[in-house]
């Protein structure tokens, strides 16, 4: 591993692939990290190792990815998989952990590409074992070509609910039901929204395709379910829901939950870079310009990290940020950019107009942000909404007070999980908007270290830089 | 909880849960070789002691934490299964062992 790179990217998926890539063609000194053990992120996961027929089944939006995976491999640039990013410090020293070793690499520009998260979806019962999010279930037919046993029933919102419960049916797994609990009027909000999402006609055509073929297959669908609880003693057993009909019970021994994907902020809350709150996609992110510059001029967010716009989107978010890394470091001038920049920055655009459309159409209902009383928000701390609310009435007003308080956030999930949810039930207890409640403080590590790798990173590394955290 | 589309593809790869014998395919992650064996819960929590299973397979949730060869509190969707892997699944609070040598 280079001991500096000029350009240091984070997340080796649809964003860190191009941007990476892009960055070794420019000449610069190219360095990619990701967890994972191959390139792909979330949505090519597995894109290098997949066999042809689960590729084939998977469908040509999947297989892109292939191409951002081989243009990589072809470059200049370093790639280091199995490798955990678990701080960055003022200098942009980034020290990571592979195989038990941690180690410093230092960056002059950053190109952070975590990526998006699923966005909890907390209704009673959804600690049981057999309740998981969607893109979970994708990630097995991704990752070992397994798709649930038994009884599987979706519930919540998203293009992703409806193109999982797509994949799972057509791979053969017994799917029993698609709750929805997107309403007629979620459906009217995004009405205004079509003229503009027609100029994305292919998401169109494939979310129309999409419902065909649910409806073909005769699966139980329910639209403007409320009140979803996950009942079961050891394990899941059912999903109770209400309908306009009233209660129903619905068997499942898998459920699979989805109100959509938001930008993972763990890595830009700890750099400390100023985020802003999305009111459209009722998520927090970080404050980018068009080349994804941060509000630390040194370091670029890239992909659905910085907003959520999908692959095609993060892919062009990519190599606009490696650009915008080349001018900064001097590699190309600014007119370089905007030539080379101009036909990409379009290229998002265009995949763009789909976005108002879902935003509004799948909005996640306020119902499912705050839960009722019982419900357990912070699964590692095993903290209840009641208790959050609890906590209000003693003057708990943000989410690091209740932390403090419950050890709410506090468990091996650091907060990503339970973070936005506790935020929410704050927000409505003490009628203040999110940018009031904000959101947890994020330390190092970003991941559980050992000790041990810490001790001797210490010991090899002479020179250790200021700490920005406070 | 979860099944093979094609259960012969992909090599075999033996590894042992909580002192058994599981097979696994290559490629797979621990957590996918646990959900596909039928191992569920993982865990149960050290705070009300409820059962838990994977929930995100993507490294955040650390819903699906394993020792895995000695090593505690591993998240299980990041691994890869090997060969002779040694695999329990957690079940109590851990408590810190101290050396009574003196």
């Amino acid at each position: 591993m280079h001991a500096e790179a000029d350009v240091l990217v984070i997340g080796a998926g649809a964003a860190g692939m191009a941007a990476a890539a892009t960055a070794a063609e420019l000449g610069l000194r190219t360095v990619v990290l990701d967890e994972q053990g191959a390139p792909g992120g979330q949505i090519y996961r597995g894109i290098t190792a997949v066999t042809a027929q689960m590729a084939e089944r998977l469908g040509p939006d999947y297989r892109h990815g292939r191409t951002l995976a081989n243009a990589l491999s072809a470059s200049a640039a370093s790639v280091q998989t199995d490798t955990t990013v678990w701080d960055v410090d003022a200098a942009l020293n980034v020290a990571t952990l592979c195989d038990g070793v941690a180690r410093q690499v230092r960056a002059r520009h950053l190109i952070v590409a975590t990526g998006a998260i699923e966005r909890a979806v907390p209704v009673p019962g959804w600690t049981l074992p057999g309740v998981m999010f969607a893109g979970a279930a994708q990630l097995m037919l991704k990752t070992a070509s397994s798709v649930p046993a038994g009884r599987v029933v979706l519930a919540g919102n998203g293009p992703l609910l409806l193109l999982v419960a797509n994949q799972l049916l057509e791979a053969g797994a017994d799917v029993a039901a698609l709750v929805e609990t997107t309403r007629t009027a979620d459906m009217l909000a995004g009405a205004p929204h079509l003229p503009r999402a027609l100029g994305a006609f292919g998401y169109l055509a494939k979310g129309v395709a999409m419902m065909r073929t649910l409806r073909r297959a005769r699966v139980l669908w329910i639209t403007g379910a409320t009140g979803l609880a996950v009942i079961g003693e050891q394990r899941a057993e059912a999903l109770q829901v209400q309908t306009a009909r009233g209660s129903e019970r619905i068997e499942a021994d898998v459920v699979l939950l989805h109100a959509g994907v938001i930008p993972n902020t763990q890595l830009t809350r700890l750099m400390r870079l100023e985020h802003v709150w999305d009111e459209t996609q009722v998520s927090w992110r970080p404050r980018v310009d068009a080349w994804g510059r941060s509000s630390d001029e040194r370091i670029s967010i890239a992909g659905d990290g910085a907003g959520i716009g999908g692959a095609r989107v993060a892919e062009a978010g990519g190599r606009l940020a490696a650009l915008d890394a080349a001018t900064a470091l001097g590699r190309i001038d600014v007119a370089e950019r905007g030539r080379r920049g101009a036909p990409l920055l379009a290229e998002a655009h265009r995949h763009l107009r789909i976005r108002p459309m879902l935003d509004a159409m799948y909005r996640p209902p306020h119902w499912i942000m705050n839960p009722p009383d019982e419900t357990i928000v912070c699964r590692c701390e095993e903290v209840t909404a009641g208790e959050i609310r609890r906590m209000t009435k003693l003057g708990c007003r943000g989410p690091n007070q209740t932390k403090f308080f419950s050890r709410c956030g506090m468990g091996p999930c650091q907060g990503r999980i339970c973070g936005p949810v506790v935020a929410a039930i704050l927000a409505a207890e003490n009628r203040l908007s999110p940018q009031e409640v904000g959101a947890y403080r994020i330390r190092p590590p970003l991941k559980p270290v050992p000790l041990a790798a810490i001790a001797t990173l210490a010991a090899t590394d002479g020179t250790p830089e200021p700490s920005r955290k406070t | 909880m979860f099944k093979r589309l094609t259960p012969t593809e992909g090599a075999p790869v033996d590894v042992e849960v909580d002192g058994e014998r599981v097979t696994a395919r290559a490629g797979e992650s621990v957590a996918a070789a646990l959900l596909n064996a039928g191992r569920v819960p993982l865990r149960h929590t050290p705070i009300s002691g409820a059962p838990r299973a994977p929930v995100c397979m993507m490294g955040v949730c650390f819903e699906c934490l394993v020792e895995i060869d000695g090593m505690p509190n591993v998240q299980a969707c990041m691994v890869p299964v090997r060969r002779g892997m040694r695999i329990r699944t957690q079940h109590e609070t851990r408590r810190v062992e101290v050396d009574d040598a003196r």
